[in-house]
């Protein structure tokens, strides 16, 4: 006989116990919260979760520093680049990498394309469960723009994996900028329909103000960070705290609301997406234009392959559409040469002896990316707050240890308190507006 | 307070708590006795030191090798932005160590996760309870004892059971 819950062992004769989710629309990937209720009123809560555990930590011990790279992609699926960008500085950090300056704006870039396309999901999904069907469709619509650049460049909408250890994996596609362009006019369209749709319609204040409420200190007991602590007047912000990449060097503004109630961790993401769409504008005018690849005749791999049989190829090659971005002419600005973290251009792999010998050496096993002995903490700012990596290294090929510290694992905790007390229809907007990552909470 | 004089206004405070302080990548990292977890973090949690936020709490498995479990608890004060980072060991036969419930409420969660996957008991945890994993697992998945992909036995329905 399975033990009882905590719930269910305290729970007056007389109320009734209802079980909302795993399976239900409005839990956001799967997670269950059981509910004590007299009529519509919920007298205490308890959550469940680990529906979508899939043993990240267990399987990242099993896994080459560079392999693992792709299961950090579906940590926090709506903003991947965001959990490539942790992990990978936590490596640097352990391995003393200093970055070149073009991939460190390309990593902002990506970032912030992550944390507007995170914060509209969340609204997205949170003003459909309140009703508010259009606000969604605006905000999908504004998200695709956004992955357009993305999808240009990585080659992926969500498991991009294209954050490296030393760098990123290709220089950005020529149309960037263009897109980029479309995508921040779109967003900010969108942004003021929105506004104009949410901010004072009756309906919506009735759902998300005044519930919900937090006190700053219960945020900070919780370990609450992101959005959802700003909500309550605590302007922490790892960009501003911890300044990492060049966010030192980009002028921003860290919103924060008053009463930590769902109203004001809508209109904190609202506001916050806006100071980030400033930033994107900054660091497309400090990315300069690629320079473009030498002229001259180019050779097919094939062929390149055929004659360095022969001899030494001297020829430019052309490389496969896929690997567009990562010319060996490129890579220097994006990735760091020193030490071997990155993958060795392709070009030189194919056709010489040495370049065989430098690829063999970074992916056999016991050989590649293998920080000193020893651990650390590295933190970033993700969509729903700080994305924390602690690694413990043994100086061989696969970490002995790596733990997430999720954002949304602090904030799912604090559910059961929020909604005790309210009636059942608060529990959606007030879990709508914590933007629960199921990848990412249950791990 | 600059590092030194905080470290040595750590150890002035928590006496013999306190077994070494070591630096790691440019991370502080205190080493705490076992039994001294709570009473520790309890004073580093007021002021001076205002550490009011617990960043995450984890575990870390030399069972094999030290025949110990380390616990990882990270800290971070808002008042004065810094971070820092504290360990215990305690014996991997019976891993035992205080419970943090009452200081900081995200701690109830963080443990039980612990002792979901590591199986350190919480002494004065008052529900721990599997997290992650279900009721009826069998033992615990990120213990370096656990091979990688061992599969669970079934678990009857909850109508045949």
């Amino acid at each position: 006989m399975e033990a009882l819950t905590r719930i269910q062992s305290r729970a007056r004769p007389e109320s009734m116990l209802l079980n909302m989710g795993p399976s239900h629309p409005a839990m956001h990937g799967t997670l269950r919260i059981m509910l004590e209720l007299d009529g519509e009123k919920i007298l205490n809560a308890e959550c469940e979760i680990g529906y979508l555990h899939r043993g990240f930590e267990k399987t990242c011990e099993n896994k080459t520093w560079f392999n693992l790279l792709i299961y950090t992609d579906r940590l926090n699926y709506v903003s991947p680049l965001i959990n490539n960008l942790g992990y990978v500085m936590t490596v640097e950090k352990m391995m003393g990498v200093a970055v070149p300056e073009r991939a460190q704006l390309i990593r902002v870039l990506m970032s912030e394309l992550s944390r507007v396309s995170d914060h509209l999901t969340c609204l997205a999904a949170m003003a459909m469960e309140n009703g508010a069907f259009t606000v969604f469709l605006y905000m999908m619509k504004a998200r695709e723009y956004l992955w357009d650049v993305i999808e240009f460049t990585t080659g992926a909408r969500m498991t991009t994996s294209y954050i490296r250890v030393g760098g990123v994996r290709a220089d950005l596609h020529p149309g960037w900028r263009d897109a980029l362009g479309t995508a921040v006019r779109e967003t900010r369209r969108v942004l003021k329909d929105v506004s104009g749709l949410l901010d004072k319609n009756s309906i919506f204040l009735g759902r998300t103000r005044g519930v919900g409420t937090i006190s700053k200190e219960d945020a900070l007991s919780y370990g609450w960070t992101g959005p959802c602590l700003r909500s309550t007047g605590v302007p922490y912000d790892v960009r501003k705290a911890q300044p990492y990449l060049v966010y030192d060097r980009l002028s921003f503004e860290v919103p924060v609301g008053e009463r930590g109630d769902n109203y004001d961790r809508y209109s904190v993401r609202m506001r916050e997406m806006e100071q980030s769409l400033r930033l994107l504008e900054q660091v497309a005018a400090l990315i300069p234009d690629a320079a473009p690849l030498p002229a001259g005749p180019m050779i097919e791999p094939a062929e390149a392959i055929r004659r360095s049989r022969r001899e030494r190829t001297v020829e430019r090659i052309r490389l496969s559409p896929n690997l567009e971005g990562s010319e060996k002419d490129r890579l220097g600005g994006l990735t760091a040469a020193v030490p071997p973290v990155s993958v060795p251009s392709k070009e030189d792999t194919y056709t010489s002896m040495e370049g065989l010998i430098s690829h063999f050496l970074f992916f056999m096993s016991g050989k590649g990316i293998r920080p000193p002995k020893g651990d650390a903490y590295f933190s970033v700012e993700g969509g729903n707050g700080e994305v924390g990596f602690y690694i413990v290294s043994d100086g061989t090929d696969r970490p002995y240890r790596l733990h997430l510290r999720a954002p949304c694992f602090h904030i799912v905790s604090a559910l059961e308190q929020l909604v005790s007390g309210r009636l059942i229809a608060d529990v959606i907007p007030t879990f709508g507006s914590m933007n629960m990552i199921g990848g990412e909470l249950d791990r | 307070m600059g590092q030194e004089t905080l470290i040595e206004a750590i150890r002035k405070t928590l006496g013999p708590a306190v077994e070494g302080v070591a630096d790691s990548f440019g991370d502080t990292v205190l080493i705490l006795r076992a039994d001294a977890v709570r009473p520790a973090l309890a004073a580093l949690r007021e002021p001076p030191f205002d550490y009011a936020v617990l960043l995450d709490l984890t575990c870390v498995d030399f069972a094999a090798a030290e025949g110990r479990f380390e616990l990882v608890y990270h800290l971070y004060s808002m008042a004065r932005n810094v971070r820092l980072r504290l360990k215990a060991s305690v014996p991997s036969a019976d891993p035992a160590v205080a419970s943090l419930v009452g200081l900081w409420k995200n701690a109830e969660w963080l443990e039980r996760e612990v002792f979901d996957m590591f199986g350190v008991r919480f002494d004065g945890h008052p529900y721990l309870r599997r997290l992650l994993t279900y009721e009826g697992f069998e033992g615990h998945p990120l213990r370096k004892s656990y091979p990688w992909r061992l599969e669970q036995p079934r678990i009857p329905l909850k109508d045949e059971a």
